[in-house]
């Protein structure tokens, strides 16, 4: 049975500058289960996105059942197409209960007793995949633990009402399930495959990528770079897929050199609350990479630095934001400001401001960063967004900070800004400050000192810049099965 | 976990019956029809217009000019409504269709409610005042015949409260598409993920929003026989403090119609109590904002030891 699911020809998808799909091709037949892995940035949300038609592509076509979508593609489109997706950040509305959340689904579900036949079908999913659920239709989800959540929204993404049931596309699933449940869903995987419908399976969990599916596509900077049947991988061969050929011997690090082994230590952090994993220490002038997949406990553990909890702090901190239009800027106020907020004391006089060391501090930063307006008073939005980021480097790099931290600061940001920021880190670094920078890109990591890689929270390798390598840093991120 | 939800349902049902055993004790006099009828007869319009905020705060959003919106469809029902019953039907239709437009405004321009209904309040009170300058007009008779009407036993504040809130909770809390506008409140993003438009669903929120609004500016006059542009400008404060008094929360789509309702009768019985209390009107205010913030105290002492646990 080779009927085709959902087929992708050439399909690209651009934000801005940054290619997010670079011409994707993929068959998914019908009752296959497809293993899907990538690293940060390969592109796989967004394809799920494409695919789910919450985004449109630029490029391509796109073909349902074998039929070539020539109309508008849309969510609702989708819907009735019978594509269901369980995304990683859960899509359930925390204020209904859990058979109202199945009738969103479905806009059959309406009219007389249309509650009662909600509660049955999600019921019935739910005992089906979940035996022992323990999980009351009526319950609100904001009621329920995470584990709960995410099993009631796997149950209603595999409930069929009117539109048939064509392919589930299954997020990170089992993140937040324990052993057992997770077992139960792969399980079922498996049972509805054999029914027909497909699956699209992401996980970071290699070996139930690797147990769970009958294919594997390898994504790689928005294009699919390995596809073979499961069992013509392993572990070691699907982390050599995901790292690029070029980079395995890429130790360009060679030129920082490390001298920072017996400086005084400025930074010391437990990244999981039970301080069990290994901890986080950043000594004077060194540059630490966090790295992983996204979301693994990075940035949260860059907040519990920068508000010193669970962590010990013997320095002035600043903090470079990653999500710049919500965390960063403040788009009312002009250049100048922007940079000179987190210094405000050092030209404060009896509790007023010092306009004019205000603006000689800002000038100094507009030529140390490069950054390019014709005037520091113009507003921030002026700027492109690269150079927005470079105001951002100035604001932390001006102040009294000794440790800065950076949130994947590099995001969306040209290659031109990105080398003269890296230029200006190396320089700061040798004048004694720390940074402790997560980032997504392999290629930043080249810049640090030390790398510490996350999964599901924790520190799971510490690599020295000598033996950094893309291969380490994958094998880090993903784990065989969940602990 | 689930007695402290009851617990927080209940709470609007236990301020009224606080505040009315505060007035009944006072005043034993009001605990009879007639003085039920005067205390509560206000409640109507008052529930009404917080009925309509509620739809609004559901999806997320707040009306700042549901005050001077009620005050304006009482000016064209006293004026055009009157002499020219086609003529007022479709003025007051256009009313409705103007919220749906705000909505459709607020949604695809991504503006924030308060400034956009801040903004409206001004021009309702401007048309209402260019229809009827100086106070005056008349309320068309079947409109006063309804509001003074005797019902047997039970006075008819009470009955319509239920009703209202009866009906509205059907709508919203049971229905099929109820859930579809809790939920757009709850997680737009999912929502819209499901294939639903929340350009749609805004659009019939505040459509609704804006039906109750014209039933609460239409009762109101009822009441006061005449219309006045400035009447109803209290209401603003007034509907938004009975849907959170009534357990409803600013975002998040978590509401309640028979709260909500509660909370208009608390509010209106609040101020008929603090007067047999002898306190100046000028306090009023002042007072009924007293007792809003104790009831939200209380509300955070349930959720906060929910949170807790």
């Amino acid at each position: 049975m080779t009927l085709e699911a959902i087929r992708l020809d050439g399909v690209e998808k651009s934000f801005g500058a940054v290619r997010a799909l670079a011409g994707v091709d993929l068959v998914v037949s019908a009752g296959e289960c497809l293993g899907l892995v990538g690293h940060n940035g390969a592109g796989k949300s967004t394809l799920m996105h494409v695919l789910t038609g919450t985004l449109s592509p630029d490029k391509g076509s796109l073909a349902v059942g074998g039929v070539t979508v020539s109309g508008e593609w849309s969510a609702a489109a989708s819907q009735r197409a019978g594509i269901r997706c369980v995304f990683q950040e859960l899509s359930l509305c925390p204020n209904l209960s859990v058979a109202e959340n199945a009738r969103i689904m479905h806009s059959p579900l309406r009219g007389f007793g249309w509650k009662k036949r909600a509660s049955d079908l999600i019921r019935a999913k739910l005992d089906e995949i979940f035996p022992g659920h323990g999980i009351d239709p009526d319950d609100e989800i904001a009621d329920l633990p995470i584990g709960k959540r995410q099993m009631a929204e796997i149950a209603r993404a595999f409930t069929v009402m009117s539109d048939p049931l064509r392919l589930v596309i299954l997020d990170e699933p089992t993140s937040s399930l324990d052993a057992v449940t997770a077992e139960q869903l792969l399980a079922y995987i498996g049972k509805e495959t054999a029914k027909g419908t497909a699956v699209i399976l992401i996980s970071h969990l290699l070996g139930e990528i690797l147990s769970a599916s009958n294919r594997i596509v390898v994504m790689k900077d928005g294009k699919s770079v390995a596809e073979r049947p499961a069992d013509g991988f392993d572990r070691m061969s699907l982390v050599a897929a995901m790292g690029s050929e070029g980079h395995g011997s890429s130790s360009h690090s060679t030129s920082i050199v490390s001298s920072t082994g017996t400086s005084p230590v400025l930074v010391k952090a437990h990244p999981d609350a039970s301080k069990t994993g290994p901890e986080l220490v950043v000594r004077k002038g060194e540059v630490i990479g966090l790295a992983g997949l996204a979301g693994h406990g990075q940035t949260r553990t860059l907040l519990q630095i920068f508000s010193r909890d669970h962590a010990s702090v013997e320095a002035p901190m600043s903090f470079i934001a990653g999500d710049r239009q919500s965390d960063g800027i403040f788009n009312l106020w002009s250049i100048a400001r922007n940079v000179t907020i987190r210094s405000l004391k050092s030209f404060t006089r009896f509790g007023l401001i010092d306009p004019d060391a205000e603006a000689r501090l800002a000038e100094e930063w507009k030529s140390r960063m490069a950054i390019r307006t014709p005037d520091m008073d113009n507003n921030i939005l002026t700027l492109s967004g690269g150079n927005q980021q470079k105001a951002l480097f100035a604001r932390a790099l001006a102040s009294d900070a000794t440790v800065i931290l950076m949130d994947d600061p590099m995001r969306g940001v040209d290659i031109g800004t990105k080398l003269e920021v890296y230029d200006m880190i190396r320089t700061e670094a040798a004048n004694g400050r720390s940074f402790i920078w997560y980032t997504t890109e392999f290629d930043e990591l080249a810049y640090c000192d030390r790398v510490y890689v996350f999964r599901n929270g924790k520190i799971s390798d510490e690599i020295n810049a000598g033996s950094i390598s893309e291969e380490r840093i994958l094998q880090a991120s993903f784990a065989e099965s969940a602990a | 976990m689930i007695n402290r939800r009851y617990l927080r349902a209940a709470l609007p049902f236990l301020s009224l019956a606080i505040v009315l055993a505060a007035t009944f004790y006072v005043q034993p006099r009001t605990m009879s029809y007639f003085g039920l009828n005067l205390m509560l007869q206000y409640a109507i319009p008052i529930a009404l217009a917080t009925i309509a905020q509620m739809f609004i705060i559901t999806v997320n959003d707040l009306d700042l000019s549901i005050g001077p919106f009620v005050g304006l469809v009482g000016c064209i029902s006293a004026t055009l409504l009157l002499n020219d019953p086609l003529l007022g039907i479709l003025a007051l239709l256009a009313c409705i269709a103007a919220y749906g437009l705000v909505g459709a405004l607020i949604h695809i321009r991504n503006l924030p409610s308060i400034v956009v209904t801040l903004g409206l309040s001004f021009v309702w009170l401007g048309i209402a005042v260019l229809i009827l300058p100086s106070p005056g007009g008349k309320a068309p008779m079947w409109l006063k015949a309804i509001m003074s009407y005797q019902t047997p036993w039970v006075p008819l504040p009470i009955i319509a409260a239920i009703l209202i809130g009866g009906i509205v909770h059907v709508a919203l809390m049971t229905s099929s598409f109820g859930v579809i506008g809790r939920g757009a409140g709850g997680n737009p993003k999912a929502l819209q993920r499901a294939g639903w438009s929340m350009l749609k669903t805004k659009v019939a929120m505040f459509t609704i929003a804006g039906f109750f609004g014209v039933l609460a500016g239409l009762s109101l006059l009822g009441l006061t026989t005449s219309a006045d542009a400035h009447v109803a400008d209290r209401y603003t404060l007034y509907s938004i403090a009975g849907v959170i008094l009534g357990g409803g929360e600013f975002i998040g789509g978590r509401v309640s119609p028979m709260g909500s309702v509660v909370g208009a009768l608390t509010l209106a019985l609040a101020g008929a109590f603090l007067i047999f209390l002898k306190i100046s009107p000028d306090w009023q205010i002042g007072a009924q904002g007293a007792i809003l913030i104790i009831v939200l105290a209380m509300r955070a002492l349930i959720t906060g030891g929910e949170a807790r646990r």
